[in-house]
């Protein structure tokens, strides 16, 4: 019972404070990852490939999937209904009392601010979720999974080429997987 | 019986809408026009635009937001949660039938060489993403300060990420107030 509750309470705070939809979630879920035990950071990696390469928005695949490693069933249930209660009580107040909302000096100030400081925590996100997944760690020290990274570099490179930026992520993913079962990685 | 059939329609149309596109956020748009503006006729493109650009600078994942929005003009308090409900069930069921088929395989070898592989695709999918995102946010000097700062608090301190931003709304108002008095004062 007391996970339920704090499970509904974490994605609340994140459906409250994560804005910039999907991406802008994962600083808020990796919080989580050091914070909880409810999965690692290897888990979340894991999470980000299956929730970009289903249907559905990516901030709320993650969320569920989020809630199901911490509970089962109940707690992907819980997990998005936490992360989707503020949207609706905001949008709904926003709808029935402010007209031009996102006209308002005040609200474009705040984005001034709020834009960059996203980035940079996604970007810290990103950092992070680099180091675990391209290191292995045996007895304490750090190794690079050379295959990994490998595999993230060259595929960073090919995705500047603006014809391969295009290509679903989900392709990407099946590549990778391909890759990784061929050499064993 | 009226009502109960727009709710209905609503619930199906953001059920597509939620069930078909990948990603969401910016990849939903079209999806969006098609089913709310083409098919249904519910609204113009403009006021799709409008729900959308709200939903956008509003906590919470866009899509939902969107949704609820929508849902709230078309039949109200009930219509908002409809659309978000619809929005949400496909993921729900997509996500844990996923999940739960994943964790019965994870200890099987090849799984585990398929996710060493796609695990580099993530860091490398993501870190299109941060470039994406900083050459749209990061526009001025006081942007890229701003974005330096908040990156040198998070990879070296431990401060909540709550908290970051909520200050960094607060120093945006706060620019954007001082910027206004100084043009004031210069006319």
């Amino acid at each position: 019972m007391e996970t339920i509750w704090e499970l509904f309470w974490e994605f609340f705070k994140i459906g409250a404070f994560a804005v910039g939809g999907g991406p802008a979630t994962l600083p808020f879920l990796m919080d989580l990852a050091e914070k909880k035990p409810w999965y690692t950071m290897e888990q979340l990696t894991d999470m980000i490939a299956i929730s970009e390469s289903t249907p559905g928005p990516l901030g709320l695949n993650m969320s569920t999937y989020a809630g199901f490693q911490a509970m089962g069933v109940v707690g992907g249930l819980i997990s998005s209904f936490g992360l989707v209660l503020p949207s609706v009580i905001i949008i709904i107040i926003i709808a029935r009392f402010l007209d031009n909302f996102n006209k308002n000096p005040y609200v474009e100030g705040a984005f001034r601010g709020i834009r960059p400081a996203v980035t940079a925590l996604i970007a810290a996100a990103v950092f992070n979720l680099c180091r675990v997944s391209l290191f292995v760690e045996t007895d304490g020290e750090l190794a690079p999974a050379v295959g990994s990274m490998l595999v993230a570099v060259l595929v960073f490179g090919l995705l500047q080429i603006k014809k391969l930026n295009r290509f679903h992520p989900a392709l990407w993913f099946l590549a990778g997987a391909v890759v990784g079962v061929v050499f064993g990685l | 019986m009226e009502n109960w059939r727009i709710l209905w329609q609503l619930y199906v149309a953001f059920f597509r809408i939620g069930g078909l596109t990948f990603g969401g956020g910016l990849a939903m748009l079209p999806m969006l026009k098609y089913e709310l503006v083409e098919k249904k006729k519910w609204l113009t493109e403009d006021a799709l635009l409008d729900c959308y650009a709200i939903g956008q600078c509003t906590p919470g994942i866009i899509a939902v937001n969107t949704a609820t929005f929508v849902g709230y003009r078309k039949r109200g308090v009930a219509g908002g949660i409809i659309a978000t409900l619809g929005m949400v069930t496909p993921s729900l069921v997509i996500i844990t039938l996923v999940a739960a088929c994943l964790e019965n395989f994870m200890d099987n070898v090849w799984l585990q060489h398929a996710l060493m592989g796609v695990r580099g695709i993530v860091c490398a999918l993501m870190l299109n993403t941060v470039i994406n995102l900083a050459r749209k946010s990061l526009t001025d000097a006081f942007t890229c300060v701003i974005c330096g700062i908040v990156l040198a608090i998070c990879l070296f301190t431990k401060l909540p990420t709550i908290l970051i931003v909520v200050v960094s709304a607060v120093i945006g108002i706060l620019s954007e107030r001082i910027g206004k008095r100084r043009k004031g004062d210069e006319t």
